[in-house]
């Protein structure tokens, strides 16, 4: 028999908080800080190496440093914060215990396992693969051993959240659907069985292969499906932090969805079509034909982009919406002067969709266009579209929600308040030059992934214009900028979880009444939950967000035009 | 809110409001226009890359590129040879670590049958300053043809980490104006 599950009443929400479920949330957010610790570290080193002047590490540090910047935060940072707020998502707002707290603590282990066994050895010299690792180039076999691991404990986490979802419909300890981020939060967990079932089928044979026990792995074959990894990992980080854009928005202003229907819409065109697009990064690749590029490329005629496009009116709108609803009606913009600015949680959550959307978005979907894609292909645009996304989106966002869940969940107060004010906008301005410097570098042509750009040992070295060389050096100033705002986060998030003050706890005798507001029936036939639709100043952002996104995809293709005739 | 269970147990029986519907039909078309966009370009636009792709060997590759290399070079840089394929020939571009080999010496306005291929590992086809970036895998001999419209001398670079060489693994490329 399994221990009895042990509540809490949360005294904020209402909400019952199963205790097993805080603990692993926990321990989730701890491991993701210490690793976001660890590879802001290394990508800081890589950001000053870039910088001429500086040229920070030497040769093999470089990629070694590269390798674990990619392990550490891509994989390692983002995926435990994601169990957390699947566990969150599930247990917390459905107001449910945990379907299996030992087996998640396991899960827990055989990814701390698996993220220390790759990272011991990276540092052991012998697997600056790149996070990539394109075959035929080869790691140690435990690299590859350590990211299996690693995987199947994220796998058995999803399969966690899926049961606690059983176990509260079950229970009935919710009516109706699912709240909208716990919907989010499905997406999310289904979309990472794709990735992580694709993981598996590259990395255990490339595992095997590293070992001897199979002779070859076709390159190709490795790329298409390490990506069908890789891309649709990203695409559970857009997932969770858009869902975690519509928490925010409720948490601190009571935000409601416009509409469910058009919300859930959206994240639905993402279970249907985010997976695709393991294309991205085959579209100047050999042997695989035009049409299927197209097809690929742009998930299906840019169905998972339209859901995109759809939050990115939906939630400016919901917030617009609730902020109106409190009385700040003067004029267009009244309800963004007056918004939290002041609240991190706030203030990331807003930065976040602004850069995730004009900076990462539209510079992902004109350098994922099959043509354009040869004029962007490998240089330095690349990193500089993903740090857009994963660092200003997910990142950012992951950042402002933590100062929200310090308090709620892990029942601590904010240490450094002050400094959490100021956090997020550091980090921000850091973020959003570290993506435009590097984008702007990639389009005069500067590689990713080289330690000397000015080729100085070549015997045939190319000159790039000063102005990439700028960049780089505006690049490494950002980056120490976002690494300032990194470290302000990480001291915060480390100092409150297990120094800060306790919160006060509940009444313990609270009857489990239904959680915050009880769904109340309302007539069919209104339009959504929002009370107005009236949202003028968020019509004027999506305007300037769609001009932006139609003129810069026009501007490439006539760059793309002036390059030399290729059929 | 989005963290309660909608208020409305029938949500999906809500009409769309008319500015959500607006925008998702404006986005949806968008797509559209997007996608097009990339087919259009096949039909009438310059830089289309082909697909046309041959299962090779290192072997097979470099014997190609040698035959190519005793015909047509005209001199030696550095001790590679630099090679004057006539317009219109196939003409082969060997990435290894860390070289390309030959050097190319083409005419501007012609137009040339490409191959590339590795002998070992991924490379990165990166011509500079033109930013032509083409993805080299061993195994694979893509074909694509390419005409020079500039004229000068050019710089091939690799911008796919291949080792601790990568960043020297630079090469150039001729453009000379018809004679």
């Amino acid at each position: 028999m399994a221990a009895p599950t042990i509540f809490r009443t949360c005294p904020t929400t209402g909400l019952k908080v199963d205790l097993a479920a805080q603990s692993l949330i926990k321990a989730n957010i701890v491991a993701a800080v210490i690793f976001l610790a660890l590879g802001g570290l290394f990508g800081l080193s890589v950001a000053l190496t870039r910088w001429p002047d500086v040229h920070l590490l030497p040769l093999d540090w470089f990629y070694l440093a590269l390798t674990a910047h990619g392990l550490d935060v891509l994989l390692c940072w983002i995926i435990f914060f994601e169990v957390a707020v699947l566990y969150f998502a599930s247990a917390i707002l459905l107001n449910c215990r945990l379907a299996a707290p030992r087996i998640a603590w396991a899960a827990f282990a055989l990814m701390v396992g698996g993220a220390v066994l790759t990272n011991i050895t990276v540092l052991q010299g012998e697997s600056s693969v790149m996070f990539t690792s394109y075959v035929p180039m080869k790691a140690a076999p435990n690299f590859y051993l350590g990211l299996i691991l690693f995987a199947v404990g994220a796998l058995i986490a999803c399969g966690n959240f899926f049961g606690t979802l059983v176990v509260a419909k079950d229970e009935r300890t919710y009516e109706g659907s699912v709240p909208l981020v716990t919907f989010g939060a499905i997406t999310a967990a289904i979309i990472a069985v794709f990735t992580l079932a694709s993981g598996a089928v590259i990395l255990i044979p490339t595992w095997l292969w590293s070992i001897g026990y199979i002779s070859n792995i076709d390159p190709l074959m490795y790329k298409l499906i390490w990506w069908a990894m890789g891309h649709s990992s990203q695409q559970i980080n857009v997932a969770v932090h858009v869902s975690l854009w519509y928490a925010v928005a409720a948490i601190l202003l009571g935000a409601k969805p416009l509409s469910e229907k058009a919300s859930r819409l959206a994240f639905f065109l993402y279970i249907l079509f985010l997976q695709l697009a393991s294309a991205h990064h085959l579209l100047v690749d050999p042997g695989i034909s035009s049409e299927w590029k197209i097809f690929n490329t742009s998930y299906a005629m840019y169905l998972a982009v339209l859901g995109s496009m759809i939050h990115a009116l939906t939630v400016p709108g919901t917030i617009e919406a609730a902020q109106r609803k409190r009385g700040f009606n003067k004029g267009m913009f009244e309800w963004l002067r007056k918004a939290p600015w002041g609240n991190p949680a706030f203030s990331g959550t807003f930065l976040s969709l602004v850069m995730f959307g004009f900076l990462g978005g539209i510079s992902g979907v004109v350098m994922g266009t099959e043509q354009i894609n040869l004029i962007m292909h490998n240089t330095l645009y690349v990193p500089g579209h993903f740090h857009a996304t994963v660092v200003a989106g997910t990142t950012l966002t992951f950042m402002a929600v933590s100062y929200l869940l310090i308090p709620l969940v892990l029942q601590r107060e904010v240490m450094f308040p002050r400094m959490a004010k100021y956090q997020t906008y550091v980090f921000a301005i850091g973020v959003s030059g570290i993506s435009l410097f590097m984008m702007g570098a990639g389009t005069l042509g500067i590689p990713r992934r080289v330690w000397d750009v000015t080729m100085s040992d070549a015997i045939f070295p190319f000159q790039f214009p000063p102005a990439a060389f700028l960049m780089l050096t505006l690049n490494g100033i950002f980056a120490i900028m976002a690494a300032v705002g990194g470290v302000m986060y990480v001291v915060n998030v480390v100092a409150s979880t297990f120094w800060g003050k306790k919160t006060a706890d509940a009444p313990k005798a609270q009857k489990a009444s239904p959680p915050l507001a009880a769904p109340v029936r309302v007539a069919v036939g209104t339009y959504g939950s929002a009370e107005t639709l009236y949202i003028p100043g968020t019509i004027v952002l999506v305007g300037i967000f769609f001009v932006s996104f139609v003129l810069y995809y026009y501007v490439n293709w006539k760059y793309l035009a002036e390059v030399w005739p290729l059929r | 809110m989005a963290i309660t269970s909608p208020a409305n147990r029938l949500w999906w029986k809500e009409p769309i409001h008319r500015i959500e519907l607006t925008w998702i039909i404006i986005a949806f078309l968008w797509g559209l226009v997007m996608f097009f966009t990339m087919v259009y370009w096949h039909a009438v636009g310059d830089q289309n890359l082909a697909n046309t792709t041959f299962k090779t060997t290192p072997q097979a590759y470099t014997a190609k590129t040698d035959a190519m290399v005793q015909q047509y070079k005209v001199r030696e840089e550095f001790g590679i040879p630099v090679v004057r394929p006539p317009p219109g020939s196939d003409v082969y571009l060997l990435a290894r670590i860390w070289m390309w080999w030959p050097i190319l010496e083409l005419e501007k306005g012609q137009s040339y049958r490409m191959h590339l291929s590795s002998v070992d590992y991924q490379h990165g086809f990166s011509l500079q300053p033109v930013n032509i970036n083409i993805q080299v895998h061993p195994g694979y001999e893509h074909v694509f043809t390419m005409t020079p419209t500039s004229s000068g001398q050019f710089g091939i670079i690799c911008n796919e980490f291949c080792g601790v060489g990568h960043h020297t693994m630079a090469s150039r490329m001729y453009v000379v104006d018809r004679n």
